[in-house]
């Protein structure tokens, strides 16, 4: 029953869940700018042309609004495709398709038809390409009933949520940090699925609550090792879907510790741990709370060029730590 | 003695490709030196890359540079230009300081973009560069919208826009030349056609031969020019500048061009054969193509154009040195200019 599993890179994991899933289901297509031979801007696809051809592998014209709408048109009528946006910003240029068509057409239809979509978002800032291909824009999609937003953060994670996704009747909208692509870590052979909606607690911990999503469950974790060094006990969890949100386990966690920290790389208001705190103010966990809620997130600005700003536009581990361990010794 | 007077000794004026018909010996050799600034400052910022002087990506246009500095030579400093992701020959062609790029490019205070745009982003307003765009297609209606203040304000400025052969089939495009053709505003489009859209090449991106056809469709001529012989692109340039400044309304240009670099700094380069990349650098080029030009209608001598390639990495070398030593920007500025007043 137990698959081998090996130590495989996350963007190699990504790989091997589209190409499990178009063996296994000839209706599964990719769809995106520069996935065939060229690979995929971060190398995702690699060579999957190689192995499932040009048609199942498809080229399309840099036409993000109408790339976007032919993968509606061919969810709803029978196609499963997996549409790979070359950046998560340029999900700004097909938005109608996504916003206005996929999320709600099965609602308007009253219930008609589905749109068995998944759609890959490189996003999240760190390499160097400045304010037009650095975003974190995960919330935008967030606030849209008829989307699943998930922002897996490990290869383990990503194959298994991404194999869920493509077997999900509703269209998936895949976050991923382009610093992640590189990240080794275990993953089973064969075909597994990973819930689309199910919170993960990374490290348990009495003293503090991080919450945190994508490449911030690593930082998250490096500050949780840090704390624990200083006598601070540190539970982290990764939030893995930000739509729907796993209330239960957050609000768990938080009755346990009685204080919450979001982390997350999205720009700080309006984004994720906004609603996430105020999902805690509005529980039963409220009354446990023993400080105010933090939030750390992405600055109030576009993400800069120069590589020291860069980094001080997101949320890093020193940060982290000194957030909660001021919020456990009390002083802020 | 003029370039004019000085190539008449050699052939009837009339016969002579445009350029040497309409310049001055001055500004045909400016026209050169500026091409082999494009080329040297891409090469320098290439090794600097190398060197890890400078992160992030970059998209260079080696083999492009007459298509840059020829459309520009019909233009004076008050006309304005949207780049592209390929955009550092646009801004130099444009007269932009490559000091200041360099700079840029180190990410330092006294880059154009006080080092939060870096390559992909670089701008020089002061000489109406109005900026490079990290998204395909999406200086198409911006410039649109720069001849839309030019017509309504009198200014008399044209705008040329450049953009990819991939950026023809972004609705952008079809939406911005559209409103340019119903309102006749003074805009240029410029086609850079290379050929490919990252690894796509136009037959497999783009349903018709070529991006000049589909001015058709939006009532405005459509010019098509061996985007690597600088005479052609300046005399469609010059034509379609004269057309926008008497208020007939927009111009497409196509330029037939070839880059020699990858894509950006992570192409395996597996859509291309080597041979098609050689035949280019070797029969084609825009920069050796152009002076034998100079050199056959005897408007400069061979050790002229080596004085001013001695000169033009003079220059190199002192805009690397001021990037070095300029100031990083300080961390505490990170939020300047989100909003002109503090909101
Ligand atoms: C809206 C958008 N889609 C995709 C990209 C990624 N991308 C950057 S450049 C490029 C190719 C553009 O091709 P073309 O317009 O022909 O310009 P060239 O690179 O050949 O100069 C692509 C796909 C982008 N930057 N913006
Ligand atoms: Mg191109």
């Amino acid at each position: 029953m137990n698959a081998p599993v090996r130590e495989i890179s996350y963007s190699q994991a990504i790989q091997e869940a589209m190409a499990i899933a178009m063996e296994a289901d000839e209706r599964v297509i990719l769809m995106g700018e520069d996935i065939g031979v060229y690979g995929g801007a971060f190398q995702v696809t690699g060579d999957l042309i190689d192995r499932f051809g040009p048609d199942r592998v498809m080229d399309t014209p840099i036409s993000e609004l109408g790339g976007a709408g032919v993968a509606v048109g061919a969810a709803v009528t029978g196609l499963r495709p997996i549409f790979e946006f070359q950046f998560s910003d340029f999900a700004a240029l097909a938005m109608e398709q996504i916003v206005n068509q996929a999320a709600k057409m099965r609602y308007m239809l009253g219930g008609a038809v589905s749109v068995p979509l998944v759609m890959r978002f490189p996003a999240g800032s760190g390499t160097g390409a400045a304010a037009q291909h650095s975003q974190s824009l995960e919330a935008w999609l967030g606030h849209v009933p008829g989307l699943k937003v998930i922002q897996p953060a490990t290869p383990h994670d990503v194959k298994g949520m991404l194999l869920a996704a493509v077997a999900d009747p509703d269209p998936v909208m895949i976050f991923e940090h382009k610093l992640l692509y590189k990240m080794k870590g275990p993953v089973p052979e064969g075909h597994y699925t990973v819930p689309l909606n199910k919170a993960e607690v990374r490290r348990e911990g009495r003293d503090v609550s991080i919450v945190a999503t994508s490449i911030m469950v690593h930082k998250a974790l490096e500050a949780a090792e840090v704390l624990a060094g200083e006598g601070v006990s540190a539970e982290v969890i990764d939030l893995r879907s930000i739509r729907p949100i796993d209330r239960e386990t957050v609000v768990a966690s938080v009755k346990k510790t009685s204080r919450l920290i979001c982390v997350y790389e999205g720009v700080k208001t309006l984004g994720v741990g906004a609603e996430i705190s105020a999902m805690i103010a509005e529980s039963e966990a409220f009354d446990y709370l023993d400080a105010p809620i933090l939030r750390l997130g992405g600055s109030e600005t576009p993400i800069p060029y120069n590589p020291e700003l860069e980094k001080a536009a997101v949320p890093q581990v020193p940060e982290i730590v000194d957030a909660a361990r001021g919020l456990v010794r009390g002083v802020r | 003695m003029s370039g004019r007077a000085r190539a008449m000794q050699v052939e009837e004026t009339s016969n002579l490709p445009f350029i040497y018909r309409q310049y001055e010996r001055e500004q045909l050799l400016d026209a050169l030196r500026k091409m082999h600034l494009i080329r040297r400052f891409e090469e320098g910022a290439e090794e600097c890359y190398m060197r890890g002087l400078i992160h992030g990506t970059m998209h260079l246009s080696i083999g492009q540079e007459a298509s840059a500095m020829g459309i520009c030579m019909p233009l004076v400093n008050e006309d304005q230009i949207t780049s592209t992701h390929r955009g550092h020959g646009h801004c130099i062609a444009k007269g932009a300081d490559v000091k200041r790029m360099f700079a840029e490019f180190f990410g330092k205070t006294t880059g154009y973009c006080a080092g939060r745009g870096g390559s992909m982003h670089i701008a020089d307003v002061s000489t109406g560069n109005l900026g490079a765009n990290g998204i395909v297609g999406g200086g198409l209606p911006i410039a649109v919208g720069a001849a839309l203040t030019a017509k309504r304000l009198r200014t008399g400025k044209v705008v040329v826009c450049f953009f990819g052969d991939g950026a023809n089939n972004e609705g952008a495009f079809h939406e911005a030349l559209n409103m340019a053709a119903i309102w006749k505003l003074p805009v240029i489009f410029v086609c850079e056609n290379n050929g490919y859209g990252m690894s796509t090449s136009t037959e497999r991106s783009t349903a018709v031969a070529n991006v000049a056809d589909r001015a058709a469709a939006y009532s405005m001529p459509g010019v098509i020019v061996d985007g690597n012989v600088l005479s052609e692109v300046a005399e469609a340039s010059h034509e379609a500048v004269e057309r926008a400044r008497r208020g007939d309304g927009p111009t497409l240009i196509e330029c037939k061009t070839y880059r020699y670099r990858g894509h950006s700094k992570s192409d395996r380069n597996r859509y291309r054969t080597k041979d098609e990349i050689d035949d280019w650098m070797t029969n084609r080029d825009p920069i050796k193509r152009y002076e034998a030009q100079l050199l056959e209608f005897g408007i400069a001598t061979s050790d002229e154009l080596e004085a001013i390639r001695g000169s033009v990495q003079q220059e190199i070398d002192a805009g690397i040195e001021f990037a070095k030593v300029s100031p990083m920007p300080a961390i505490d500025g990170l939020a300047d200019n989100v909003y002109t007043f503090e909101a």
